[in-house]
């Protein structure tokens, strides 16, 4: 008994925390802020995903989410000098009709889920995601998703380079006096 | 355990980790600027107390009692919360580093460490990865070129030297097959022919030693990799406008991430709290590993000491070439050679 | 002990959230990141339905969502930079011309 209260509190203690960041994104003006609620929603992600048993997960989603990715969306806001969001015309309708039909819509779904879903109760660390169980599915039966993304991932660092680098650089090559220091 | 009796040893654990951890980072500070002395042929710290052992006592009061400047232009929220962050993950990390086997006190059983988790080693991993944001934000929240330049180039350099790390441990977990670090520790007990301990180094990851030292260097922004901080070179990069409480505390966070990082290569290359036979009564036999894990760790300590006495600092592109171009192909040679030779004997 | 349905009620709560900040934020970095809110909600679904059918490939799809969300991140803030090297705005209403 007790343990179940244990999991719900800690549950719902992180879902708060979860909804907080994410209409905390929304609200802030500047992305900065955004972006820092977005990397506790990811925080708190991971204490749930510990809750359903996946540990490994948990720890990827901490190492490469918000200890990467996260990371890469801050140096950008960073290097650009992203200031406040300034208001433009274009939103007003959207605000209106859109986030009072989002939050309808929201609670619906959610009663609908509440009420009708048959599906049962889930235990505290209810399927252990162990690494070395999760990392033979990964190489035996998803080998070729596994393959196929690491192309993927190869094709987005190639991209990446050539988009953000200096343009007119890689045409000219040598013609350009080289500003760079060395 | 009960819930309750599991709180109370869990908070125990806790404050006692917090109170060493403080202090050991405290004593690393002085042991850092009595051997750089002596490299450099002068004394150290003397004055204070005997040995000059007094003085982080002094720089406390020192820190505590200078002015807390907030520069006018800072954005203020990240300004104040940077350093806080920068502490936090530092002192994170230490929850789940075993010193020791389990012991029975009071008739409680419980590990030397805070909590024993399957996948210790991720979480530290994950530790250390979120601890870039201290940095990042630092530079950026002071509204200062220095600064902001300070704290791109040391995120990207934590970041970029962060895969190295990882892949160099990574050698390491296929001979254990495990992340737990107590079994990564248990795999290297016993000996080769009755003396040569055997410690992962010197079982075949001596060259994945070599990666997570250079790549422990390099995250912990420690000479030769300190560029971004240097004060020849940036002012002092990322903190440049902290002063006080606030410089403490990164000062603080830059020590207890290298002490958590002697702690993951203690662990993870040099045995652990393995130490030669077993002697005593019982109760020493409980404190001698503990003696033993503090032993390598200082040895650990001492030699990212020296190293930082001795060399000069890399230059920025020349770290980061370093980081991608060698590092990075040489920790994955590392892991497929390591990987053949595991499946080969299996 | 807690029922399947308040994971998915909030995964579902966080998708929403996405979805909203996509329609009505202007900054282009902050649509980014409202897109990796929703593709957060997602995950949770996929690894509380693994949980619950005791199917691992929930946990390992989670991976293949996060490897294509860190691709997408990639070439998306890569664009993001170009885009800005030219119109000098991050605001999406002012970029909304092929002509300069």
């Amino acid at each position: 008994m007790q343990e179940i209260m244990l999991h719900l509190i800690v549950f719902s203690t992180f879902g708060l925390v979860c909804v907080a960041g994410a209409v905390n994104l929304l609200v802030q003006r500047h992305p900065i802020n955004s972006a820092l609620s977005l990397v506790v929603v990811m925080g708190s992600l991971a204490v749930e995903y510990l809750l359903l048993g996946a540990e490994f997960v948990a720890a990827v989603q901490v190492i490469v989410y918000a200890g990467a990715i996260m990371v890469l969306f801050v140096f950008v806001i960073m290097l650009l000098n992203a200031g406040e969001e300034e208001r433009t015309k274009g939103s007003r309708v959207a605000m209106v009709f859109g986030i009072p039909g989002m939050l309808i819509g929201s609670v619906l779904v959610a009663w609908v889920l509440l009420e009708h879903s048959g599906t049962g109760n889930v235990a505290t660390g209810a399927l252990p995601g162990a690494p070395k169980v999760i990392g033979w599915l990964l190489f035996h039966d998803f080998l070729l998703p596994f393959e196929v993304t690491s192309v993927l991932v190869l094709i987005a660092i190639i991209g990446a380079v050539v988009l953000a680098s200096h343009p007119g650089s890689a045409q000219q090559g040598l013609a350009q006096p080289d500003k760079r220091k060395r | 355990m009960s819930l309750g009796e599991f709180i109370l040893v869990s908070v125990i654990k806790i404050v006692i980790a917090l109170i060493v951890l403080l202090t050991a980072v405290a004593y690393t500070v002085w042991l850092e600027r009595k051997v750089v002395g002596h490299i450099q042929n002068r004394w150290g710290p003397t004055r204070v107390g005997p040995f000059g052992l007094l003085q982080p006592l002094a720089d406390g009061m020192k820190f505590i009692f200078k002015e807390d400047l907030i520069p006018p232009h800072v954005y203020k929220p990240l300004y104040i919360a940077a350093p806080m962050i920068a502490l936090i993950f530092a002192l994170t990390s230490i929850s789940v580093i075993p010193i020791g086997n389990w012991i029975t006190v009071f008739g409680i059983h419980t590990p030397l460490e805070i909590t024993d988790v399957n996948i210790g080693l991720l979480i530290v991993l994950g530790v250390t990865s979120l601890g870039v944001y201290g940095v990042a934000l630092a530079g950026w929240s002071s509204n200062s070129k220095y600064s902001l330049l300070g704290g791109l180039r040391a995120s990207a350099q934590m970041v970029s030297y962060e895969i190295s790390l990882g892949l160099s441990l990574v050698g390491v977990l296929i001979m254990a097959g495990s992340f737990n670090l107590r079994e990564i520790v248990d795999a290297q007990s016993g000996t080769f022919w009755g003396f040569i301990p055997r410690w992962n180094i010197f079982q075949g990851q001596i060259v994945a030693f070599f990666i997570y030292l250079m790549a422990a260097y390099a995250e912990t922004n420690r000479i030769p990799f300190d560029l971004p901080e240097a004060e020849t070179e940036l002012v002092a990069g990322y903190h440049t406008e902290y002063s006080a409480m606030k410089f403490a505390m990164f000062f603080m966070a830059e020590y207890a991430n290298m002490i958590t990082v002697a702690c993951l290569a203690t662990l993870l290359f040099l045995g652990g709290w393995h130490g030669p036979h077993r002697f005593g009564p019982p109760i020493l036999q409980a404190i001698l590993p503990i003696f033993w894990f503090v032993a390598k760790i200082f040895a650990f300590l001492f030699l990212y000491i020296w190293v930082r006495g001795t060399l000069p600092r890399f230059r920025y592109d020349q770290l980061m070439a370093f980081g991608w171009k060698f590092l990075l192909p040489l920790a994955i040679a590392n892991l497929v050679i390591t990987a053949f030779i595991v499946a080969l004997r299996a | 002990m807690v029922p399947l349905s308040y994971y998915l009620v909030l995964s579902g709560i966080l998708f929403a959230c996405g979805v909203t900040g996509f329609l009505i934020k202007r900054n282009i970095i902050t649509i980014f990141m409202s897109i990796e809110l929703m593709l957060n909600g997602v995950n949770l679904s996929f690894v509380a339905f693994a949980a619950q059918w005791h199917a691992l490939s929930g946990q390992v799809f989670v991976f293949f969502v996060m490897v294509v969300a860190a691709a997408e991140a990639a070439v998306g803030l890569a664009i993001i930079i170009a885009v800005y090297r030219t119109r000098e705005t991050l605001n999406v209403d002012r970029v909304s011309l092929l002509k300069l």
